[in-house]
Order: structure tokens, then sequence, then C-alpha cells
């Protein structure tokens, strides 16, 4: 890792202060994308500010038709939180699926997004739900956020306070795991609310995660896996490295739809 | 150089560090509680895992800075050094769940922490995929994944 200068706020006005001073430093949540990062020298922030010490940021609350996360909530409190699970069983099992034990005790909701990782499992979730991004300064709604790997549309300043997903009377998450490492080499996220369908793709897009409106509009009659039976998407576009093939991965995107319709 | 102050199998610790220290460091380095290894450095190989706050953490990929004020758990602190093992390390040492022993110290926390989560009777399918984030380079598992059976049996006495 490159030096940099640690600072723990107490709010996070304070931490959006030092933010909105240095353009080199960087929001620390529960480190499981950003230390790697720093470890392999990718990143060389010039300050850490860690929101560990900051109160308030990891509530889990229903808040009439939504379900609001805070940004530090770890994915184990997403996994376990009887509100969660009672409204949104589909999270709570999204939530439970990232990465191992260990990882799952500190990784957080906020990080995760903020990363946005092309293959992590949130930004699915947020996308395939129509979710908002709540920040220090705005919301932003899903489809606005995901800016292509790795980018997002978070300004210089901004911090990442809490999401709100609407709740779906239907929705699933399927992903097959990439064997060693966790992640997604092809998530799907399948949501119905009223006449709002989403499915939301991570792991298989090579510009981060994406909606398959095809396969949205094929649902609008019926949201089950026959009605997109047989159909695909194209390869271009997708990620191909030696784990699996553009059209492997784009073949996946159906079988995957498919399987979260069926638990859906 | 800022200041860290923690709790290390019960006894207080503090030092100035360099804010780039992780705890797997800190601990092996600073206090040479050799004991929580490094096998892969990258969130991995579980053999780091300590507890911290009384749940399982990669100790690789965690500052100690984040770990201020926290109280940690390793290996060393499970049982007492003059008197008998932990009943997870002696399940290890009866089915012979170790051979080189490398990733040892991390599987065993990891079971540990299993049992707090999932309770003592564990099937085999939960084992596996508990150990989802533990690797280990010889036994197979198999004896691994017995121990922690018997281990976890052995907690509730
Ligand atoms: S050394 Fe920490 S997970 Fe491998
Ligand atoms: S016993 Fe050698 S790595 Fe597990």
């Amino acid at each position: 890792m490159y030096e940099f200068k640690y600072q723990r706020p107490g709010t996070v006005r304070q931490a959006a202060n030092i933010l909105a001073k240095d353009e080199d430093a960087k929001i620390l949540a529960g480190g499981h994308s950003l230390l790697p990062t720093m470890k392999l020298r990718l990143a060389k922030p010039s300050q850490i500010i860690d929101l560990g010490r900051v109160e308030g940021l990891n509530t889990i609350e229903l808040k009439g038709r939504s379900v609001v996360i805070g940004a530090m909530a770890r994915h184990v409190d997403v996994a376990n939180s009887p509100v969660v699970k009672e409204a949104f069983p589909a999270l709570a099992d999204l939530a439970g699926v990232i990465g191992d034990p260990a990882v799952r005790h500190r990784g957080t909701i906020g990080g995760s997004l903020a990363n946005n990782d092309p293959n992590a499992d949130y930004p699915a979730a947020v996308l395939g739900l129509g979710a908002t991004i709540i920040t220090n300064k705005r919301r932003i709604a899903a489809d606005d956020y995901f800016k292509g790997m790795f980018d997002t549309a978070l300004e210089p300043g901004e911090i990442i306070i809490k999401v709100q997903f609407p709740i779906a009377k239907k929705a699933a998450y399927e992903k097959f795991k990439h064997p060693a490492s966790g992640f997604a080499l092809v998530g799907v996220f399948v949501s119905k609310r009223g006449s709002d369908i989403r499915v939301a793709v991570t792991g298989a897009g090579s510009n981060g995660v994406f909606r398959v409106t095809s396969f949205e509009e094929a649902l609008k009659k019926r949201f089950s896996p026959k009605s997109i039976e047989g159909m695909t998407i194209p390869a271009d576009g997708m990620n191909a490295d030696i784990h699996g093939s553009a059209e492997y991965r784009a073949h996946l995107v159906g079988v995957m739809a498919r399987r979260a319709l069926a638990r859906a | 150089m800022p200041a860290v102050s923690l709790t290390v199998n019960g006894k207080p610790v503090t030092a100035d560090v360099d804010p780039r220290t992780l705890l797997v460091q800190f601990l092996r380095e600073h206090l040479r509680l050799t004991g929580t290894h490094v096998g892969c450095d990258t969130s991995q190989c579980g053999a780091c895992v300590i507890h911290l706050d009384g749940v399982a953490v990669k100790s690789c990929t965690t500052l100690v800075m984040q770990a201020d004020g926290g109280n940690v758990l390793t290996i060393e602190g499970l049982a007492a050094a003059d008197g008998p093992l932990h009943p997870m390390q002696e399940a290890f040492r009866e089915n012979h769940g170790l051979q080189c022993g490398f990733c040892t110290p991390g599987m065993v926390m990891t079971a540990v922490d299993m049992v707090r989560r999932k309770g003592n009777d564990l099937d085999e399918r939960t084992i596996r995929e508990e150990l989802d984030g533990n690797l280990c380079r010889c036994t197979g598992y198999h004896n691994i994944v017995k121990a922690i059976a018997a281990g976890a049996k052995a907690m509730k006495a």
C-alpha cells in the first residue's frame, strides 16, 4: 500500500468536508473492496476517511412501501434482518450469498455500490428494483446511478448515506458463482412491482450492471419463465475471459433469468 | 503516527502505528502472535481469520485502525497455554483435520464462529458451504468437515 493519512470523522458532514477539500481522499466503509485495491497499488488515496465511527449509518427500516438500508449496514446485517427477510426475502438472499461468511461480516452495501465492481451483487438488486441512492446531497435513481464499470454518478464530496428499495411483490436473485472468488460470473435480479418489470444483470456486461429490456417486454404479459423461454441476448458487450466466453455469459443470462423467475 | 488501543486475547494493547498496518501485521509483527497466518493476502484463503468483536473477520483485509477500541480473539487466545485444548482444536487433532497445519488456525476460528451462528448440530452440507472462505492445500477437506462437526458437538458439552 502507498502511504495515506488516516481520518476518522464523527459525522457525515465532517467526512464530506475532508472529501470536498481533497479529491484524492477516499471513503473507507468495510474496506473489502478498497483495501484489496490499495494493496495492489491500483489506488493511491492521499487520505482514508473511515466511516466506522459515524453513528446512524447502519440502520435498516421499513418506511411506508420501502425498505431503507443505511450505507454502513454489513452484508450479514441485511441477510439476517427480520425487516428485510419479511418485506423482501430476495434482498436478504442476495446479501447472504456475497463473498463468504467472514467477508459478509465486514463488507457494506454503501461500499459495494460506491465501488460498482462489474461482478458485484448489490448493483443487480439496486437496478433490478429501481432503488434510490440517497447521498449527503441528493437522491439518485438507480437508472441514473451506474455509469459503467467502477464508475458511478457520485460527484466529488458526495457520500452514500442510505439506499431506498421500493418493495416489490415478486422478486428473486440467481447467481452463477465464480467457483474460486464467489463473485457473480452472471447474476440476474428480476422484479415485478405493479406494471414495473425489471431484469438486471451483473457480472456479464463489460460495462457493468445493465437491464435486459427485451426480457422485460416479454414478461409484461406474464411474469413467468415461460415468457422468455428460448430467448437469449446478443454476445456483444459481454465480458470474455478465461472463466467464460462472451457467448457463454450471454447464454447464462437467459438461464439465470429463468431460474430467478421460477423462484420469484 | 496514530495511536491504536485494543484488547487482544483479553489483554489491553496500545501502540503507535503506521495507518497502513493491517490487523494481521499488527498481530504477527508487533505482538508476535504468529498463530494467525497469511496465506493469500487477497481475502480468499481464510488463514488469517480472527474474531473481531465476536465475529469472524479476515485480518488481512482489515486495518488495525478499524479495530481500534475493539476486542480481538486469535487462535492463541482460544485456550490457556498450559491447559487443555479448546474442544474445536481437540476435534481437529482427534479427527486428523490437519496435515501441514497452515490453514488450521483460520479453520478453527472460522469453525468456532460457525457454531456461534449455526449451533452445535452442523450437517456436512452446512459445514462445507460455510467453509467457502477457507482454503486448505493438504487435507482435501474431508477430515476438516468431520472435525468441525465433532468439535461443534463437543462445544455443547
Ligand atoms: S491471508 Fe487473509 S484471506 Fe488469505
Ligand atoms: S493442512 Fe495444510 S493447508 Fe490445510
